[in-house]
């Protein structure tokens, strides 16, 4: 099969193949073998892009986990006590549409997100890798079927995968981590293949072939870790459109179910009131908004840090 | 080069056969009797067995698939047991009215993404680049319906009210036909993929504007807008062409959230209605219009980049 054809199906929507370009500005720095390398986190931290990415992600994070002990604390009710009239300007942000907390329920709602997102982002990381690698280092039949099978499932759009799993199945938590985890999977397949082609011919992989060593030794020790670069990257932007995806189903009504505390369902839920008592949606959104921008500036970062070593220029 | 576009064709057809068969193993899957759904309150052992026999559900799944796949070649989707009238009578008019938002969707964020690409890449390294990068980055980031929602508070409730939050055509009027209501769910789709538009097209008029054809133009003394326009911008445009088709094969995805958002009237709210309902038949006929979607511009892509390619062209 033509390579063509590979390319042509990426499908990897926003974000696909235009974020090889983002390394390209440092490409003429060379690593000087003599110095160590600087740590990866301290090139993220380098830059700018790095900088406010990272805090504006920890930022959420924090949110998200302290936020449910906190809940009750501050505002004297529990996510899902009855506190006040639906949609009255009770306490700080108002009650929402069944006269619940609004501030209760943001500071609760992020907690599941933040897990499943992550969980769906390991899960799709994982298993496109070792198919990728696997592909890329088999070659020959298994890697043509390999990369046809991924072809197949790259054709259909990640929400309407989704939502089909959750026609079947339910919209369970382990559902919405499943079906977001393997829809990554094919995208981060291609990925790691395209990396471990790149490495599959050097010469330290054929002394290792020469000695004999078993594949999975060489895949684990010659060829992973010259790989996560590529990988990290691919993470941070997984992570992000894992964000998106698990928001927006939620957002739909297809993700997290009443009564649970989430802000993409608080969205769906509140929106009828947008005009009248509007921190009910617009509080979620603003959070889930500094979080997906946040993972992305680190992914962008990530990108630009793996491309070179010596970005401390930047 | 006519043996590679068939070849490309032949592998679309291909997948979306393949597509077919996962999306019709999915729903085998499912637990429930459709005839029983259907008939509610008068599911008799007869009537359901007679409903299955009219269903063909009393087939093997195999002949079922079948029956299935040539009925997508004639339009016939089957039955959808929520609306108890056949999918395609439900979704023919929603169908027109998505490609009609996607079509428009991509009339906005075409020109917009490339012209802030060439801006950006022209005004490289100053401050005007460097925002147009962070707002791009920001905006790429952006769920759809993030989007939708700011955009909803600033232009239809709570800062200004210069435009409809949702779209509310009476039964049997085309959307289009109010264009006002047309507004948001547009620029909410452009924004999404404008971005990625933007970064792809900066990135390869970068590469364009170092070469050596640009740098012997301009020593000729071509005039710079001369320049950019016809040398460099004809070679950068290539490559950006594969992003414009995976952006637009996104919208086929993406139009789901935002028609929810603003209530649009489409394939995507008839989805989600659809999987709420758990109607099986409405749910396999979405998937499998929008996959075909998919793979159409995919295809067209790949065509278009093969047949701009000197190198193919002159394989032949």
């Amino acid at each position: 099969m033509s390579d063509s054809a590979a390319v042509a199906l990426t499908g990897d929507g926003p974000g696909g193949p235009d974020r090889s370009d983002a390394p390209g500005e440092e490409a003429g720095a060379v690593k000087e073998s003599a110095s160590r390398p600087v740590p990866i986190l301290r090139r993220v931290w380098a830059q700018s892009e790095g900088r406010i990415g990272i805090v504006l992600t920890a930022v959420i994070v924090v949110l998200a986990f302290a936020g449910p002990p906190l809940a009750p604390v501050l505002t004297g009710h529990g996510p899902t006590e009855f506190a006040a009239r639906p949609f009255q300007s009770w306490g700080l942000f108002g009650t929402d549409e069944l006269g619940r907390s609004v501030a209760s329920r943001f500071l609760a709602g992020g907690t599941l997100l933040v897990v499943y997102a992550v969980a769906a982002t390991a899960i799709g990381l994982i298993v496109g890798a070792a198919f990728g690698m696997l592909a890329a280092y088999a070659g020959g039949i298994l890697d043509a079927i390999l990369m046809r099978c991924n072809d197949v499932l790259l054709a259909v759009p990640q929400l309407v995968f989704a939502m089909l799993a959750i026609v079947v199945l339910g919209s369970h938590g382990w559902v919405l981590i499943a079906v977001i985890g393997l829809t990554h999977a094919p995208r981060v397949a291609r990925v790691a293949r395209a990396a471990t082609l790149n490495v599959i011919n050097e010469d330290y992989i054929r002394a290792a072939e020469m000695y004999a060593m078993p594949r999975s030794h060489i895949i684990f020790r010659e060829i992973v870790p010259n790989v996560t670069g590529p990988l990290s990257v691919e993470a941070g932007l997984r992570l992000t459109y894992s964000i998106g995806a698990i928001a927006s189903l939620s957002f739909l009504g297809l993700g997290m179910q009443p009564p649970t505390a989430d802000w993409g369902l608080m969205i769906n839920e509140n929106r009828i009131a947008l005009s009248i008592q509007p921190w009910g949606v617009l509080l979620p959104v603003l959070a889930i908004a500094v979080l997906t921008i946040g993972t992305n500036l680190l992914a962008d970062a990530i990108a630009r840090a793996t491309a070179s070593t010596n970005v401390e220029g930047l | 080069m006519r043996r590679l576009i068939l070849r490309r064709l032949v592998l679309s057809v291909v997948i979306l056969l393949a597509v077919s068969v996962v999306i019709f193993c999915a729903t085998l899957l499912l637990p429930g009797d459709p005839a029983r759904a259907i008939l509610g309150q008068q599911a008799t052992p007869e009537r359901i067995a007679a409903l299955n026999a009219e269903m063909d559900l009393d087939k093997p799944a195999i002949v079922r698939y079948f029956y299935w796949l040539g009925g997508l070649f004639v339009g016939d989707f089957g039955y959808s047991t929520s609306s108890g009238g056949p999918v395609s009578a439900l979704l023919s008019q929603r169908l027109v009215s998505s490609l009609v938002l996607m079509c428009l969707a991509a009339i906005v964020s075409v020109p917009l993404g490339i012209g802030f690409g060439i801006y950006s890449a022209l005004h490289h390294g100053t401050r005007r680049d460097s925002a147009v990068t962070w707002v791009s980055l920001a905006l790429a980031a952006l769920p759809e319906f993030v989007i939708g929602i700011a955009l909803v508070t600033l232009l239809a409730t709570s800062v200004f009210q210069v435009l409809p939050a949702v779209t509310m055509a009476p039964p049997g009027v085309a959307p289009w036909r109010l264009p006002s209501q047309m507004i948001l769910p547009t620029i909410t789709l452009a924004l999404v993929v404008a971005p990625y538009i933007a970064r792809m097209m900066r990135a390869t008029m970068l590469d364009v504007l170092d070469s050596g054809y640009v740098e012997m133009a301009r020593l000729k003394g071509v005039p710079e807008r001369r320049v950019i326009l016809r040398h460099a911008l004809p070679h950068a445009v290539g490559p950006v062409a594969q992003v414009i088709a995976i952006q637009l094969a996104w919208l086929a995805g993406g139009v789901v959230v935002a028609e929810f958002l603003f209530r649009y009237p489409g394939m995507g709210q008839a989805l989600i209605d659809a999987v709420n309902f758990r109607d099986v038949q409405v749910v396999q006929a979405v998937s499998m219009i929008v996959a075909a979607v998919y793979v159409v511009v995919n295809l067209l892509a790949d065509i278009v980049g093969i047949l701009s390619n000197p190198k193919l062209r002159s394989q032949s």
